[in-house]
């Protein structure tokens, strides 16, 4: 098993004619993933690589190919649209890759993607990755190894990082997913602390986390009282200066609850190991299995 | 992006919001010109993106035409937290009965915007937060309705027991949550919201931030920008699509992706050495933002050593190598440069710098070691 995606996930690329999207799609195909369609208005009836349909709407997609899964890499200015269409469209799934999405669109995409039934990851990550099986973004393939580490986190090569460190020494991954560094995301690290404690394959799960908000310390809470599974997590940040705060209001919101030191301290209390550095997550998930 | 005090208010203005009246000026003449059609009783309000102006001597009252000229000429030009000020706001100096507070903000946890008000208002506000936190009254707005009537009205009772003043302040909260969509707002706060000795409801000084994600939608917007009110080194990192923040260390950063930046200039710390600047590539590559990425490091006298730290996904190592030997060509870097970089075309990369007699770690913590060392 895995969480989120495996070789039951069947794909559909918002974008696939674009730069990037074109670019990732090809990749994706490469490391195994069932890419079944691809949507660009305008472009229907045309085939990607020769062989994947292009659609002109995600509805047509899933008609036609039974999507279960979204991936956007659209335009910042049209990507919470494409949100919405998929999510409309019975999307079970959608990865949004795009950054760069105003916040106050977000507000109203994740009402509308909750009511669906849908999961949103992201916007503004990497996606995700099940070594060996599925991958959904653009976490480079080829330094992921199959195994027992999931992994969540709020960056993206910050990520790369991690995992490089996993792989190199071992230690393979059951999933890693980016949950993306907007303050709005459809996914947190709760979901993903879930996903991981139900999941058969996955032993012990690394998070990575970041200043800013309460996330980390909410999530902390909830490995404490649902996570049996070892937990060692990293928080970026620890030198970052603490002015740069948006007005009173941000300051009342976050209070000093959004610090480095804040949340490491919360990790520690919860009996999650915390990392230092980048370095530290293979002796510390050695300690821990 | 932060708009100045003057920009807040003119938005406010125009979306029906009372606000008093107020002029800016660049020189203490029209500071002069502006107080004497005001009627000589003024207050001069420094027009800076920094918290404390009050503190730091950026807002005076003035009794005649004349003070308003000498505290204009005492406030322009004088630095606030390391930003000069250019712009003075001159504005009749108001009677105050009372002082409250109004913010909006997008809230993370709710992922809705959050209306707060309190009627401890006035410069403290945050003081309020910490110390009487039953005094800060919030609520959070479902985007799909706005801001109903009916929660406005009980939030302004929460301000004023009188009928009209909750009333009037209800109707500023629903004009200011309007706002908050129609410029694409972070940010928009009303602090104080004042009551005159008559009795009037009005937005005395206001603060809007505005989301930079909104401004290639919105160019009215971005035209507000005060290029001069900001660190010249952030406005060249703006202009070449990196995001930079100056710092007090010696060390210059330059990564790729947020997280590993600050993961980058905490193993710094962690080794001893101290940050000059937090400085983020970004995701796409391109050889022209890593010769900026260099021009601005290497222009800062501080920084005794350039760190590179590289993981390619997006970003390509061969881009990364050949701005860096860009760079070279075009000016001199004058310190030493520590390099790591893998991941994508992280072989390209590497026999690119090598070339050039660069050498190339693969090791992030090796990296950082020799650059502080």
């Amino acid at each position: 098993m895995s969480v989120f995606i495996d070789q039951s996930t069947r794909l559909v690329v918002q974008g696939i004619t674009g730069r990037d999207g074109s670019f990732h799609a090809k990749q994706m195909i490469e490391y195994g993933t069932k890419v079944v369609a691809g949507v660009t208005p305008g472009k229907g009836g045309q085939r990607f690589e020769n062989t994947i349909p292009v659609f002109n709407t995600v509805a047509q997609a899933v008609h036609e190919t039974h999507a279960n899964t979204s991936v956007i890499y659209v335009p910042a200015a049209v990507a919470a649209s494409a949100i919405f269409e998929a999510a409309d469209s019975g999307i079970e799934l959608i990865i949004c890759i795009t950054e760069g999405i105003p916040v106050l669109d977000m507000t109203r995409v994740l009402p509308f993607v909750h009511e669906r039934g849908a999961r949103l990851i992201g916007p503004n990550c990497p996606g995700l990755i099940s070594p060996g099986k599925s991958k959904v973004g653009i976490i480079p393939g080829n330094i992921c190894k199959p195994g027992k580490i999931g992994v969540v986190s709020r960056s993206g090569t910050l990520t790369y990082e991690i995992i490089h460190q996993l792989s190199t020494h071992g230690m393979g991954q059951s999933t890693c997913v980016g949950i993306g560094g907007d303050p709005l995301i459809g996914t947190n690290f709760i979901h993903c602390l879930a996903a991981f404690a139900a999941d058969a394959e996955t032993a012990a799960i690394v998070m990575i986390g970041e200043i800013g908000g309460t996330d980390e310390q909410r999530a902390a809470e909830f490995v404490k009282e649902k996570v049996k599974k070892p937990v060692v997590g990293f928080i970026a940040g620890q030198t970052a200066p603490p002015g740069r705060r948006m007005g009173h209001a941000g300051a009342i919101i976050s209070g000093s609850s959004g610090t480095a030191a804040d949340k490491m301290a919360a990790l520690a209390k919860a009996g999650i190991s915390v990392m230092k550095r980048p370095a530290d997550v293979v002796p510390l998930l050695q300690e821990r299995l | 992006m932060n708009l100045h005090e003057y920009q807040a208010r003119d938005i406010l203005r125009r979306h029906g919001i009372p606000v008093p009246p107020g002029e800016v000026a660049t020189t203490p003449a029209e500071a002069r010109a502006i107080a004497e059609r005001f009627g000589g009783k003024v207050v001069v309000k420094a027009q800076v993106h920094a918290g404390g102006r009050g503190k730091a001597g950026g807002v005076k009252l003035a009794k005649s035409a004349a003070e308003a000229e000498a505290h204009a000429k005492a406030i322009l030009g004088m630095t606030i937290k390391g930003l000069t000020v250019h712009k003075v706001l001159v504005a009749p100096a108001a009677e105050i009965a009372t002082e409250s507070y109004v913010g909006i903000i997008v809230d993370r946890t709710s992922q809705r915007p959050v209306l707060m008000v309190s009627p401890a208002g006035g410069i403290d506000i945050e003081e309020v937060a910490a110390k009487t936190p039953e005094k800060i009254h919030r609520l959070a707005v479902d985007p799909r309705y706005g801001l109903l009537p009916h929660q406005a009205v009980a939030l302004g009772f929460a301000l004023y027991s009188d009928v009209k003043q909750a009333r009037a302040a209800a109707d500023i909260m629903q004009k200011l949550y309007g706002v908050v969509y129609a410029v694409g707002a972070s940010l928009a706060e009303i602090n104080p919201l004042v009551t005159t000795a008559d009795g009037t409801v009005q937005a005395l000084d206001a603060k809007i931030g505005i989301d930079d994600n909104e401004l290639e939608r919105r160019p009215e917007i971005a035209a507000l920008r005060d290029v001069s009110s900001e660190a010249p080194e952030e406005v060249a990192a703006r202009a070449a699509g990196l995001t930079f923040i100056k710092l007090d260390g010696d060390v210059g950063c330059c990564v790729n992706g947020a997280g590993l930046a600050m993961a980058t200039m905490d193993l710094v710390k962690y080794y001893g050495g101290q940050p000059a600047n937090f400085l983020d590539i970004g995701g796409s590559s391109n050889p022209q933002k890593v010769v900026a990425a260099l021009r601005i490091m290497t222009s800062d006298p501080r920084v005794k050593v350039i760190l590179f730290n590289i993981f390619g996904g997006i970003t390509r190592g061969d881009d990364v190598a050949n701005g860096i030997v860009q760079a070279t060509k075009e000016f001199p870097l004058k310190v030493p440069i520590v390099i790591r970089l893998t991941g994508t075309n992280e072989k390209e990369g590497i026999a690119i710098l090598e070339r050039a007699g660069f050498k190339a770690l693969a090791d992030m913590d090796e990296a950082v070691k020799q650059a502080v060392a």
